[in-house]
Protein backbone atom coordinates (compact mmCIF):
# COMPACT_ATOMS: atom_id res chain seq x y z
CA UNK A 1 0.00 0.00 0.00
CA UNK A 2 1.36 3.39 -0.96
CA UNK A 3 0.04 6.95 -1.15
CA UNK A 4 0.39 7.96 -4.83
CA UNK A 5 0.28 11.65 -3.88
CA UNK A 6 3.85 11.51 -2.49
CA UNK A 7 5.52 10.55 -5.81
CA UNK A 8 3.38 13.16 -7.56
CA UNK A 9 4.60 15.85 -5.13
CA UNK A 10 8.19 14.76 -5.76
CA UNK A 11 7.57 14.99 -9.52
CA UNK A 12 6.26 18.54 -9.05
CA UNK A 13 9.39 19.49 -7.06
CA UNK A 14 11.66 17.93 -9.70
CA UNK A 15 9.89 19.78 -12.51
CA UNK A 16 10.11 23.06 -10.58
CA UNK A 17 13.82 22.57 -9.90
CA UNK A 18 14.36 21.75 -13.58
CA UNK A 19 12.54 24.88 -14.75
CA UNK A 20 14.59 26.97 -12.31
CA UNK A 21 17.77 25.40 -13.70
CA UNK A 22 16.77 26.13 -17.29
CA UNK A 23 15.87 29.74 -16.48
CA UNK A 24 18.60 30.74 -14.02
CA UNK A 25 21.74 29.06 -15.37
CA UNK A 26 24.19 30.84 -17.66
CA UNK A 27 26.35 27.78 -18.32
CA UNK A 28 24.93 25.84 -21.29
CA UNK A 29 25.75 22.38 -19.86
CA UNK A 30 24.14 23.25 -16.51
CA UNK A 31 21.02 24.39 -18.34
CA UNK A 32 20.85 20.87 -19.81
CA UNK A 33 20.92 19.51 -16.22
CA UNK A 34 17.61 21.35 -15.72
CA UNK A 35 16.19 19.72 -18.86
CA UNK A 36 17.20 16.31 -17.52
CA UNK A 37 15.38 17.00 -14.25
CA UNK A 38 12.17 17.94 -16.11
CA UNK A 39 12.37 14.67 -18.07
CA UNK A 40 12.96 12.78 -14.82
CA UNK A 41 9.78 14.35 -13.38
CA UNK A 42 7.83 13.15 -16.44
CA UNK A 43 9.19 9.63 -15.93
CA UNK A 44 8.21 9.61 -12.27
CA UNK A 45 4.61 10.60 -13.10
CA UNK A 46 4.44 7.82 -15.72
CA UNK A 47 5.85 5.17 -13.38
CA UNK A 48 3.58 6.17 -10.49
CA UNK A 49 0.47 6.08 -12.65
CA UNK A 50 1.51 2.75 -14.16
CA UNK A 51 2.12 1.21 -10.74
CA UNK A 52 -1.20 2.18 -9.13
CA UNK A 53 -3.56 1.53 -12.06
CA UNK A 54 -3.96 -1.94 -13.58
CA UNK A 55 -2.90 -1.92 -17.22
CA UNK A 56 -2.41 -4.98 -19.47
CA UNK A 57 -0.14 -3.00 -21.83
CA UNK A 58 2.27 -1.93 -19.04
CA UNK A 59 2.15 1.57 -20.56
CA UNK A 60 3.65 3.37 -17.57
CA UNK A 61 6.88 1.37 -17.42
CA UNK A 62 7.28 1.01 -21.20
CA UNK A 63 6.71 4.70 -21.89
CA UNK A 64 9.20 5.57 -19.12
CA UNK A 65 11.80 3.36 -20.80
CA UNK A 66 11.09 5.18 -24.08
CA UNK A 67 11.39 8.58 -22.38
CA UNK A 68 14.74 7.56 -20.86
CA UNK A 69 16.00 6.47 -24.29
CA UNK A 70 14.85 9.67 -25.98
CA UNK A 71 16.43 11.69 -23.17
CA UNK A 72 19.75 9.92 -23.78
CA UNK A 73 19.58 10.70 -27.51
CA UNK A 74 18.63 14.30 -26.73
CA UNK A 75 21.50 14.90 -24.32
CA UNK A 76 24.02 13.42 -26.78
CA UNK A 77 22.98 15.77 -29.59
CA UNK A 78 22.66 18.74 -27.21
CA UNK A 79 26.15 18.21 -25.81
CA UNK A 80 27.53 17.91 -29.36
CA UNK A 81 25.94 21.28 -30.14
CA UNK A 82 27.46 22.72 -26.95
CA UNK A 83 30.90 21.42 -27.95
CA UNK A 84 30.54 22.95 -31.43
CA UNK A 85 29.46 26.22 -29.78
CA UNK A 86 32.51 26.14 -27.51
CA UNK A 87 34.85 25.61 -30.43
CA UNK A 88 33.25 28.37 -32.46
CA UNK A 89 33.01 31.02 -29.71
CA UNK A 90 35.42 29.94 -26.97
CA UNK A 91 32.81 29.95 -24.20
CA UNK A 92 29.42 28.42 -23.39
CA UNK A 93 27.97 31.45 -21.60
CA UNK A 94 24.31 31.83 -22.57
CA UNK A 95 24.16 35.53 -21.62
CA UNK A 96 27.51 36.58 -23.05
CA UNK A 97 27.56 40.21 -24.16
CA UNK A 98 28.14 40.48 -27.88
CA UNK A 99 30.53 43.41 -27.34
CA UNK A 100 32.78 41.32 -25.07
CA UNK A 101 33.42 38.56 -27.58
CA UNK B 1 1.63 6.06 6.87
CA UNK B 2 2.68 2.62 5.75
CA UNK B 3 6.24 1.35 5.60
CA UNK B 4 6.43 1.96 1.85
CA UNK B 5 5.30 5.55 2.39
CA UNK B 6 8.03 6.17 4.97
CA UNK B 7 10.62 4.59 2.67
CA UNK B 8 9.45 6.71 -0.24
CA UNK B 9 9.48 9.82 1.93
CA UNK B 10 13.13 9.21 2.86
CA UNK B 11 14.32 8.50 -0.70
CA UNK B 12 12.13 11.24 -2.13
CA UNK B 13 13.44 13.91 0.25
CA UNK B 14 17.01 12.93 -0.70
CA UNK B 15 16.10 13.16 -4.40
CA UNK B 16 14.33 16.52 -4.05
CA UNK B 17 17.15 18.05 -2.00
CA UNK B 18 19.87 16.93 -4.40
CA UNK B 19 17.82 18.09 -7.40
CA UNK B 20 17.52 21.57 -5.87
CA UNK B 21 21.26 21.57 -5.09
CA UNK B 22 22.02 20.45 -8.67
CA UNK B 23 20.39 23.59 -10.06
CA UNK B 24 21.64 26.03 -7.40
CA UNK B 25 25.24 24.94 -6.77
CA UNK B 26 27.76 27.57 -7.87
CA UNK B 27 30.52 25.06 -8.64
CA UNK B 28 29.84 23.41 -12.00
CA UNK B 29 31.37 20.07 -11.03
CA UNK B 30 29.35 19.93 -7.79
CA UNK B 31 26.16 20.58 -9.76
CA UNK B 32 26.90 17.60 -12.02
CA UNK B 33 27.66 15.38 -9.02
CA UNK B 34 24.42 16.44 -7.29
CA UNK B 35 22.68 15.43 -10.51
CA UNK B 36 24.15 11.95 -10.01
CA UNK B 37 22.62 11.80 -6.51
CA UNK B 38 19.27 13.10 -7.77
CA UNK B 39 19.02 10.60 -10.63
CA UNK B 40 20.26 7.75 -8.44
CA UNK B 41 17.68 8.72 -5.81
CA UNK B 42 15.03 8.70 -8.51
CA UNK B 43 16.06 5.13 -9.37
CA UNK B 44 15.56 4.36 -5.66
CA UNK B 45 12.06 5.89 -5.88
CA UNK B 46 11.28 3.61 -8.83
CA UNK B 47 12.46 0.66 -6.74
CA UNK B 48 10.19 1.67 -3.84
CA UNK B 49 7.30 1.99 -6.31
CA UNK B 50 8.00 -1.58 -7.46
CA UNK B 51 9.32 -0.86 -10.96
CA UNK B 52 12.65 -2.69 -10.76
CA UNK B 53 13.31 -2.81 -14.51
CA UNK B 54 12.81 0.94 -14.93
CA UNK B 55 15.01 1.58 -11.88
CA UNK B 56 17.86 -0.49 -13.32
CA UNK B 57 17.56 1.12 -16.77
CA UNK B 58 17.54 4.55 -15.13
CA UNK B 59 20.68 3.68 -13.18
CA UNK B 60 22.47 2.25 -16.24
CA UNK B 61 21.58 4.97 -18.75
CA UNK B 62 21.48 8.08 -16.57
CA UNK B 63 24.11 7.50 -13.91
CA UNK B 64 26.26 5.37 -16.21
CA UNK B 65 25.89 7.23 -19.48
CA UNK B 66 24.31 10.66 -19.37
CA UNK B 67 26.13 11.93 -16.29
CA UNK B 68 29.50 10.77 -17.66
CA UNK B 69 28.75 12.70 -20.86
CA UNK B 70 27.79 15.78 -18.84
CA UNK B 71 30.99 15.54 -16.78
CA UNK B 72 33.09 15.22 -19.96
CA UNK B 73 31.33 18.23 -21.50
CA UNK B 74 31.92 20.27 -18.33
CA UNK B 75 35.62 19.45 -18.36
CA UNK B 76 36.05 20.07 -22.09
CA UNK B 77 34.32 23.46 -21.92
CA UNK B 78 36.18 24.71 -18.86
CA UNK B 79 36.54 28.44 -19.24
CA UNK B 80 38.20 30.39 -16.45
CA UNK B 81 35.91 31.93 -13.86
CA UNK B 82 32.88 32.44 -16.08
CA UNK B 83 29.73 33.24 -14.09
CA UNK B 84 27.49 30.21 -13.72
CA UNK B 85 24.33 31.88 -12.45
CA UNK B 86 22.26 34.65 -13.96
CA UNK B 87 21.94 38.00 -12.15
CA UNK B 88 20.10 38.19 -8.81
CA UNK B 89 16.94 39.71 -10.30
CA UNK B 90 16.87 37.09 -13.03
CA UNK B 91 17.28 34.35 -10.41
CA UNK B 92 14.41 35.71 -8.29
CA UNK B 93 12.17 35.78 -11.35
CA UNK B 94 13.19 32.23 -12.27
CA UNK B 95 12.54 31.14 -8.66
CA UNK B 96 9.04 32.66 -8.72
CA UNK B 97 8.21 30.92 -12.01
CA UNK B 98 9.62 27.61 -10.73
CA UNK B 99 7.78 27.86 -7.39
CA UNK B 100 4.53 28.69 -9.19
CA UNK B 101 4.96 25.72 -11.49
CA UNK B 102 5.74 23.44 -8.53
CA UNK B 103 2.61 24.52 -6.64
CA UNK B 104 0.45 24.26 -9.76
CA UNK B 105 1.73 20.79 -10.68
CA UNK B 106 1.66 19.57 -7.08
CA UNK B 107 -1.94 20.67 -6.46
CA UNK B 108 -3.14 19.30 -9.81
CA UNK B 109 -1.38 15.93 -9.61
CA UNK B 110 -2.30 15.25 -5.97
CA UNK B 111 -5.89 16.24 -6.74
CA UNK B 112 -5.91 13.70 -9.58
CA UNK B 113 -4.56 10.73 -7.60
CA UNK B 114 -5.91 11.67 -4.17
CA UNK B 115 -4.42 10.96 -0.72
CA UNK B 116 -5.95 7.51 -0.24
CA UNK B 117 -3.58 4.57 0.00
CA UNK B 118 -3.74 2.13 -2.90
CA UNK B 119 -2.04 -1.24 -3.46
CA UNK B 120 0.92 -1.38 -5.84
CA UNK B 121 -0.30 -3.44 -8.80
CA UNK B 122 2.35 -2.68 -11.38
CA UNK B 123 3.48 -5.11 -14.08
CA UNK B 124 6.53 -7.27 -13.38
CA UNK B 125 9.54 -7.51 -15.70
CA UNK B 126 8.01 -10.39 -17.68
CA UNK B 127 4.88 -8.34 -18.43
CA UNK B 128 7.00 -5.35 -19.47
CA UNK B 129 9.12 -7.49 -21.80
CA UNK B 130 6.04 -9.08 -23.36
CA UNK B 131 4.43 -5.67 -23.83
CA UNK B 132 7.57 -4.11 -25.37
CA UNK B 133 8.03 -6.90 -27.93
CA UNK B 134 4.30 -7.24 -28.54
CA UNK B 135 2.20 -4.10 -28.51
CA UNK B 136 5.05 -1.60 -28.42
CA UNK B 137 7.39 -3.26 -30.92
CA UNK B 138 7.14 -0.58 -33.63
CA UNK B 139 7.90 2.38 -31.34
CA UNK B 140 10.73 0.25 -29.92
CA UNK B 141 12.24 -0.32 -33.37
CA UNK B 142 11.80 3.36 -34.23
CA UNK B 143 13.74 4.20 -31.07
CA UNK B 144 16.71 2.18 -32.30
CA UNK B 145 16.61 4.25 -35.50
CA UNK B 146 16.45 7.42 -33.38
CA UNK B 147 19.49 6.35 -31.38
CA UNK B 148 21.44 5.63 -34.59
CA UNK B 149 20.46 9.04 -35.99
CA UNK B 150 21.46 10.74 -32.73
CA UNK B 151 24.85 8.98 -32.81
CA UNK B 152 25.56 10.03 -36.39
CA UNK B 153 24.28 13.56 -35.82
CA UNK B 154 26.35 13.99 -32.65
CA UNK B 155 29.53 12.86 -34.40
CA UNK B 156 28.80 15.11 -37.38
CA UNK B 157 28.04 18.18 -35.23
CA UNK B 158 30.94 17.67 -32.81
CA UNK B 159 33.47 17.14 -35.63
CA UNK B 160 32.22 20.30 -37.31
CA UNK B 161 31.52 18.58 -40.62
CA UNK B 162 30.23 21.00 -43.22
CA UNK B 163 31.73 24.00 -41.46
CA UNK B 164 33.38 26.79 -43.41
CA UNK B 165 36.95 25.65 -42.68
CA UNK B 166 36.22 22.08 -43.76
CA UNK B 167 34.75 23.23 -47.06
CA UNK B 168 37.75 25.48 -47.59
CA UNK B 169 40.22 22.68 -46.81
CA UNK B 170 38.36 20.28 -49.08
CA UNK B 171 38.41 22.68 -52.04
CA UNK B 172 42.07 23.50 -51.52
CA UNK B 173 43.02 19.85 -51.79
CA UNK B 174 41.50 19.59 -55.24
CA UNK B 175 43.98 20.12 -58.05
Amino acid sequence: MITPALPMLLAAVLAGAGVYGVLARRHAVLMLVGVELILAAAGLVLVTTGQVTPDPLASGAVLTLFVITIAAAEIVVALAVVMALYRARGHVDLQHERSES
Amino acid sequence: MSGLDLLFLAVGLLTAASAVLAVTSRVVLHAALWLVVALGGLAGCYLVLGAELVALVQLLIYVGGVVVLVLFALMLTRHGNAPVQASAGHRVLAGVVAAGLTVLLGVTLTAVVGWTRVPVTGPDSTDIGTAIFGTWVWPFELLSLLLLLALVAAVAVARGAGSVEDVGAATEEEP
